[in-house]
This record gives structure tokens, sequence and C-alpha cells, in this order.
């Protein structure tokens, strides 16, 4: 017969795994609420269509900090996926086990380097030689911390296609290349599409890098060699200024980014599960 | 017609007293008389495989004739698979693979050959099926679209005839454009077959191609190789004997990574020489 | 039809078979270029990284040596730069976040592992995961418009449990170290859930099944049988963890204070590494202070490599995805 004790001690501990899970879930659910009680019932149109305004007036928006970020991750996408993608590739199809091992070794070192770091990187790299902050210097940022996530979620996606199917193509006669590409890679596209739409969410957010290369503005950003503003340095420098106008809109604006973030994030997720992968 | 080339009829009599006067249950078609020497369309001479330090085939010297069905059997780890496969050269996707030794088609080296034409002349299909996640129609077209054998304007034609020769185009004419994933398990594999017939190899190499699959699906591949005898070569592995005296005019006896015996089916079924042969036959192991 | 043998005569090796032959051939060797190029872009990257990082920060590297790592003092103003502040900030408030996130994170794994149906354990560990992918900023949002009155709220209570303790003396204003710490908390907490459940769900069947025939309770069973089977796996996730919270920015620099000086509370005010770097960086004049943040930024990335490459080697080894 159990003792009392043990039997309080399973009930307990039990209990209690299930109130961490609790605060675990709330905690998300929270966010979400909160977020959106500030943020999301006092956005206006305002928010999506004008530029800031100066300090005091109302009617500001974030216009150009859209546009901005819109701009970076477009710059960071044509630099990460492609080298991220064709890296994963050559892993996933030509690699020899030494050399692939020091590039996955070395890819998951530069996936585990803070953020901050990689934006210091892109600054000696650009904007020290250029003398000024750019949307050039934030995009190769982003871009560069896309590589390895890139490169990582391609290769477990074209790995995961059976052998049996590029054997297949093969005894047809298809040429190695031939059948990466005709046979592969549409096998696989649904875990490499979302892993774009995942990766491109993961760097939508990121603000460290951009604070020293993007920098930011209070206007128009054209072409890509003047500093830019971004959606989510905006939502800092708005929220520790002293302005309760700003402060709003920080909020409005963090809500817009998480759930852009968000939205990406289950969209590619739901997809994934319906095809039997698990994202990662 | 000559004998060998009279149809031969599936075997519809009850099993006969089988080797050495034991009972066995290995039904035999009619009686097919050796022919007369025969035209080679695959000779093996001397060939070696290994993989990584593993020697997995010792010296294997043997022809397959043309239009005629080729077996090989042997216990599991035998070779047989192993050298189904050198025979279209597929060995060479493993990386620590070494071949040695001389293959010939129609007496060309093999090895001299560019690999994708190799593998146009001679197919292969494997033991699970393995459809493209594609629709049907654009399954069956992969290989002719990618060798530019055939023209888009004759692509649907040609999808037919192929699905036709593999016996499964009234099945699927009506869903061409779904997903091949949708067909059966013995639809797939003869999907696989009209692929590999879509190409118009010179010959066919069946590995195993029935053993996952149930006795139906199984009983109509075995037809389908009766009727594509006359187009195409035959080279068919499998470790149920009953099909391969079934099926098969020649059949090899695979032992441990050596040709143990091959010769006429009949002969080997009935009054095989080697005593490997007879204990594998009646069953003593394997 | 093609009945003709158009494959014939590309077997045979002759003039106008062997363009389309070179073609075909060369289409292979393309790819591979291509590809192998894009994979050694990303070793060249990584070095140059370690190389401007390097070629960088030799002034400081110069001027302070070692004693940069033990200094104390950073004056911009005199030029003395010493950054055993920003590393105690770092690691005090990354210490704190595991000390509350391994018992809650592990707790909420175990929870979804051994108790929790699989549909609601899918369905909630999909919502957990949800949870590492909002920005660091939103976090910083929240740390610095509901967390920090909330703890203020809660100061008292703290105090009076905890203030016995050099930990929990002195004002609190707050932005602090603490609150740096319950926010790196929340961060970390789904990588800590997320792969310990995948490490605690590998662990074999036949495991539980021997210590329930026993007579284990299901706790004891968990405990002292499974936790210890996964415990590498678990290791891994909460060094995979730390290196996060290492490099954490913005929700830290929001709520921890930005004092460079080493306190003994935790209500007192602080500074890590990443955010003195993320505050100053922008306005350094000269080129020894940014010499210096940039240095720091090599102290950052030295750490984080290590700690991850402790947790590599032991994640990849036991979750159910297997080894790469």
């Amino acid at each position: 017969m159990l003792s009392f004790r043990r039997k309080a001690v399973n009930v307990i501990m039990l209990s209690l795994t299930g109130v961490c899970t609790l605060l675990a879930v709330g905690t998300l659910l929270f966010v979400l609420g909160y977020l959106f009680i500030h943020g999301g019932t006092s956005l206006t149109m305002n928010f999506f269509t004008k530029l800031p305004t100066p300090v005091g007036e109302a009617g500001g928006g974030m216009a150009n900090a859209l546009l901005g970020s819109a701009k970076l991750l477009l710059l960071a996408s044509s630099i990460g996926i492609p080298i991220g993608f064709l890296g994963g590739v050559y892993l996933a199809e030509f690699g020899g086990s030494s050399f692939s091992f020091v590039v996955r070794y070395t890819t998951d070192l530069l996936n585990g380097v803070p953020s901050i770091v990689i934006g210091i990187f892109a600054y000696t790299l650009i904007v020290l030689p250029q003398g000024h902050f750019s949307t050039l210097s934030g995009g190769l940022a982003l871009g560069v911390m896309m590589i390895p996530i890139a490169i990582r979620s391609s290769e477990d996606f074209l790995r995961a296609v059976p052998v049996s199917l590029r054997e297949g193509a093969m005894a047809l006669g298809a040429s190695k290349a031939k059948t990466i590409f005709t046979v592969v890679i549409p096998a696989a596209k649904a875990g490499l599409i979302t892993g774009i739409m995942l990766n491109v969410a993961r760097v939508a957010g990121e603000t460290a890098p951009l604070i020293f290369t993007a920098f930011g503005n209070r206007y128009w950003s054209p072409g890509w060699e003047q500093p830019t503003a971004a959606l989510p340095v905006m939502i800092y420098t708005y929220a520790i200024s002293p302005y309760p106008d700003w402060k709003q809109q920080a909020w409005s604006a963090g809500f817009v980014l998480l759930m852009l973030v968000l939205t990406i994030n289950i969209f590619a997720r739901m997809i994934l599960s319906k095809r039997g992968h698990v994202a990662r | 017609m000559s004998p060998m080339q009279a149809p031969i009829s599936r075997p519809t009599s009850p099993p006969e007293p089988g080797i050495i006067g034991q009972p066995f249950p290995i039904q035999m078609a009619e009686e097919k008389t050796p022919a007369p020497a025969e035209a080679a369309k695959l000779s093996a001479t001397n060939l070696v495989f290994h993989y990584g330090s593993f020697r997995a085939l010792h010296g294997i010297s043997m022809q397959v004739f043309d239009k005629r069905v080729t077996a090989f059997i042997g216990p599991s780890g035998c070779g047989k698979s192993t050298f189904l496969r050198t025979l279209n050269r597929m060995n060479e996707t493993i990386r620590s693979s070494r071949v040695e030794g001389e293959i010939l088609l129609d007496g060309e080296d093999i090895f001299k050959l560019e690999v994708s034409a190799l593998r146009r002349r001679v197919g292969m299909v494997f033991q699970r099926p393995n459809p493209f996640p594609k629709s049907i129609f654009d399954n069956i077209a992969y290989g002719p679209r990618i060798n530019g054998t055939v023209s888009r304007s004759g692509m649907k034609d040609h999808v037919e005839q192929s699905l036709r020769r593999a016996a499964l185009w009234d099945e699927v004419k009506d869903k061409l454009y779904e997903s091949a994933s949708g067909l059966s398990g013995g639809q797939q594999q003869r999907l696989c077959i009209a692929r590999a017939l879509a190409v118009n190899p010179e010959v066919l190499l069946l590995d195993e191609p029935c053993s996952a699959l149930d006795p139906i699906a199984t009983a109509k591949i075995e037809d389908l190789i009766f009727q594509l005898k006359d187009s195409c070569t035959i080279v068919i592995v499998t470790h149920n004997m009953q099909q391969a005296a079934r099926v098969a005019d020649y059949t090899g006896f695979f032992l441990m990574g050596k040709l143990i015996e091959f010769d006429n089916t009949t002969v080997i079924f009935k009054n095989p020489s080697r005593k490997e042969t007879e204990d594998y036959i009646t069953g003593r192991f394997g | 039809m093609s009945t003709a043998a158009p494959t014939a005569f590309e077997a045979r090796p002759s003039g106008r078979a062997s363009a389309f032959w070179q073609r075909l051939r060369s289409g292979d060797d393309i790819a591979y270029v291509i590809t192998l190029t894009c994979a050694l872009t990303i070793l060249a990257v990584t070095a140059l990284l370690i190389f401007e990082l390097f070629r960088n920060s030799a002034l400081p590297r110069e001027k302070f040596g070692w004693s940069f790592l033990t200094g104390t003092t950073w004056d911009p103003v005199v030029g003395q730069y010493g950054a055993l502040p920003f590393i105690y900030g770092t690691v005090v408030t990354s210490a704190l976040a595991l000390l509350m996130g391994i018992p809650l994170g592990v707790g909420a794994a175990i929870f979804l592992a051994e108790l929790a149906p699989t549909k609601i354990s899918n369905g909630l560990t999909f919502l957990i995961e949800l949870l590492a992918a909002v920005p660091s900023v939103i976090f910083g949002l929240l740390g610095i418009f509901v967390l920090v009155p909330a703890l203020v709220t809660l100061e008292p209570a703290i105090r009076a449990v905890l203030g016995w303790t050099p930990l929990f003396s002195g004002p609190f204003y707050g932005v602090s170290m603490f609150s740096a710490g319950v926010v790196l908390t929340i961060m970390i907490i789904p990588f800590i859930i997320s792969i310990s459940r995948e490490v605690i769900l590998a662990v074999p069947t036949e495991q539980r099944e021997g210590a329930l025939a026993l007579g284990a309770t299901k706790w004891e069973t968990t405990w002292n049988v499974v936790l210890p089977f996964a415990k590498k796996g678990i290791m891994g996730s909460i060094f995979l963890a730390l290196a996060r919270s290492l490099g954490e920015t913005m929700a830290v620099t929001m709520v921890i204070g930005n004092e460079p000086k080493i306190h003994s509370s935790l209500f007192a005010p602080g500074y890590s590494i990443a955010a003195v770097i993320a505050n100053n960086f922008a306005e350094a004049s000269d080129a020894l202070e940014k010499g210096a943040l940039i240095e720091l930024g090599l102290v950052l990335f030295g750490l984080t490599i290590i700690i991850n490459g402790f947790a590599r080697v032991l994640v990849l080894s036991t979750t159910r995805k297997g080894a790469k």
C-alpha cells in the first residue's frame, strides 16, 4: 500500500507541472491580449499612411518604417535565401563527409552569434568605409542572419525526400542535377517555402543589428544608401521616449509587428503539419 | 513460330512431384526446350563488386538473352540485387563502391557509355513503388521530357501507349491529371513500369517488383511480364521461386556473391547440376 | 511512334551526340560548383566576421590587454574601458533567468510529455513555440510598461520574503537586474520546454514500465527514471537557452536600468554586454570607444560560441529527430 506521503508528493508535483504549463501558455495569451487591447484597438489608418510628425503633433504614423522594413527584408532575403538554399542543396545532395561537417558546424556557429554582433559585422564592413548609415548595411546584417537558418532548413527538407524518388529519376536517365531540380526540390517544396516564410518572420522582428546600420529616419529613405526607419527600431525608440503619444504609437506598432510575425508562423506551421512534417 | 515464340500458357495443372521425387509445390509451365544459340543482349564477364572493403560479388560471368525473361534467385543477401544494379550502373550512387570486370550491352562496354544514356536503354523498376509526387501523366512523361525523346504534341499519345503497355490505361484514363499517390500499391507499381517503358528501354530490370504487393496485384504484374517479353528483354530478381518458375525462361541461382548455376529454368528446377542449387530449391535453406 | 531507337545513337559518343553528352555532363558540374560556392560562402562570412571583430578591436586590446575583462570603470570621457560590470550584468541576469526558467520549463515539459493527452500536448506545444517567435522588442515593450510596474507593486512582498539577503536589498526603482532576469526567463522558457519535451518523449516506454511495474508512482517514475535518462538532452536545452539569453539585447536594454556599475543587489540597476553596445554604438565618437564596444562584441561572441558548442553536442544526440 502506498504511503500517504508518496501519494501526496505525486499529486502535488504533477499538479505543479500543470501549473508551469499554464504559466507558459498563459504568458503567450497575455502577450497577445495585452498588445491587442493597447495597440490593436487604437490602430488607425494614419499608422499605415502617414510619416512621423514632430513631437507633440497628433496624427503621425509609421509609413516610412513599414516601407523601410519591407526594403530591408527584401534585400536580406535576396542575399540570405539563395545562398542558404543552394548551400543546403550542396549539403543534402553533394556533400562529402568531412567538408560537410565543417560547413554544418560553421552554420550552427553563425546561427548562434547574437544578432548585435552581426550588426557590428555589417557596421565594420559597410558603414565604416562608407561613413554613413544605410539601408544596404541593415539589409546585409539581416541577410547574414538569414543564411544559416536557410541552409539548415533547406538541408533538412531536401534530405527528407526519400532516396527511392532519386533512384527512380536516375534510373530513367536523369543526371544528378536534373534529378535534384526536377524531382527532389519539387518534392520538398512545401517545406522549403515554409522555411523561407519562417526565416523572414524571424528576421522581421530583429532590432539590435539595425540600430547602428540602418539607424533610423524620420522621413522616407529613397534608394539604398540612406539610413532608414524600420518597424522594430521605431517601436524601441518610441517606447523609451518620454512622450505619451509616441508610447501609444509604440503599442500600435508592436501589435502590427506581432500580428505579422505570428500570422506567418501559424500559417507556415499549419502547412507543414498538414504535410506531416514538423517545424523546427 | 518456333517453340520458344509460342505463347507460354499460365500453369493450370496441379503440382507435380518435385525435384528428386520429393513433394514440392512448384508449378511448372510447359516444358521449355533449350533454344538454339540465342542472341546475348547483356553479357557480364568476371564481374567483381566491392562495398568499401567488403566483396559483394565474386567474378560473375553470365549472359542475358534478348527478348527473354531471366530470373535471379537466391537467399537474402546473396548478391542478386547487387548484380542487377550493376547492369544499369545504379550502384555508382553508392559512394564507396568499386566495380571490376566487364559488362557488355549489344557488344558495347557499358562503363564507356554515358551513364544517362545507358539508363535510358536499361530501365529499372524497384522493390517498393516510387511514383513521383506529381500527376500520373507527369510521372509517365518525366522520362521522355528530360531526355527530349518525345515532342510536346506527341506526348499524350505516348503516355497512353506506355500505360497500355503496362496494362494500366483502363484503370487510370479518367484520372491522368490526379496525383499518382492516390493509386493502390499494385497500380503504383504498374505505373512505375509504365514510366520505365515510356523511355523505350531495350532491357527492363525488375528488382523484386512484387514483394510489396498482394497476390492479385502480383498476378497482374506477372501477366504483364509475359506480354512485355516480346518487345523488351526482362531481368527479374525474385525471392519467390514459384514466380521464377512461372515467368522466367532462364534462371540464375546466386549464393554468397557467386553465381552458382545459370541455365534454362526447367533445368534449374527439375535437374540442377549443383548441390547448392538443389538444396535451395528443395528448401533446405534460405 | 518512337519505336525506332533514338536512344541507340545517343549512347555512342559520336559528334552530335557528344555535344549533347557534354551539356548533360556539365549540368552536373555547374550545379556542383554553384552549390559548393554557396556552402563556402558560409565559411567565408564566418571567417570574415571573426577577422573584422579582431581587427577593429585591436586598439583597446593593445591598450588594455586582459585587464579589459577585469576593469570596472567604463568612462568614455577619460578613455578608460573595463568590461567587468557588463560581464557581471550579463552573467547575473542569465543566471537568474536559468534559475527561474529551468524549473518552470522542465516542469511544463514533463506535463506536456508525460501527462497531457497527445492532441492537447501538441496544441499547447504549438502555442508555446509561438512564444519563441515573438520579437525581443515586444517583450521589451511589455517589460517596461507592464512588468516593471507590476514588480514595483510586488516589491514589498518580495522584500518581505527575501529581503534579508543582500540579493534583495537596497532601493528598487523598477528597472533592475531582477526585472531583466524575469523578462529573460519568459524568453527562454519556450526553448527549454520544446527541446526537453522532445527529449522526454524519446525516453523508451520500457523504462517507464519497468519503474511502474515495481510500484513507483508516476512522479517517482518521472523524477527517478525518465529525467535521468533524458538528462543529457535537457542539459543541452539549458545550454541553448543560456546562449540565447546571453545575446539577448532589446528586452534587456529596456528594463535593466543601464547603469555600468556592479551592485550586489538584484534590485539595483545594471548593464549587460549586448545592452551597452546597443545603447552606445551609434553615438560612439572616438575610435577607442568604438573599438572597446567591438571588443565587447568579441567577448560576447566567444561566450556564445562556447556555450552553443556544449548545447549542440548534448541535444543532437538525444532527440527524437535523431543525430545529424
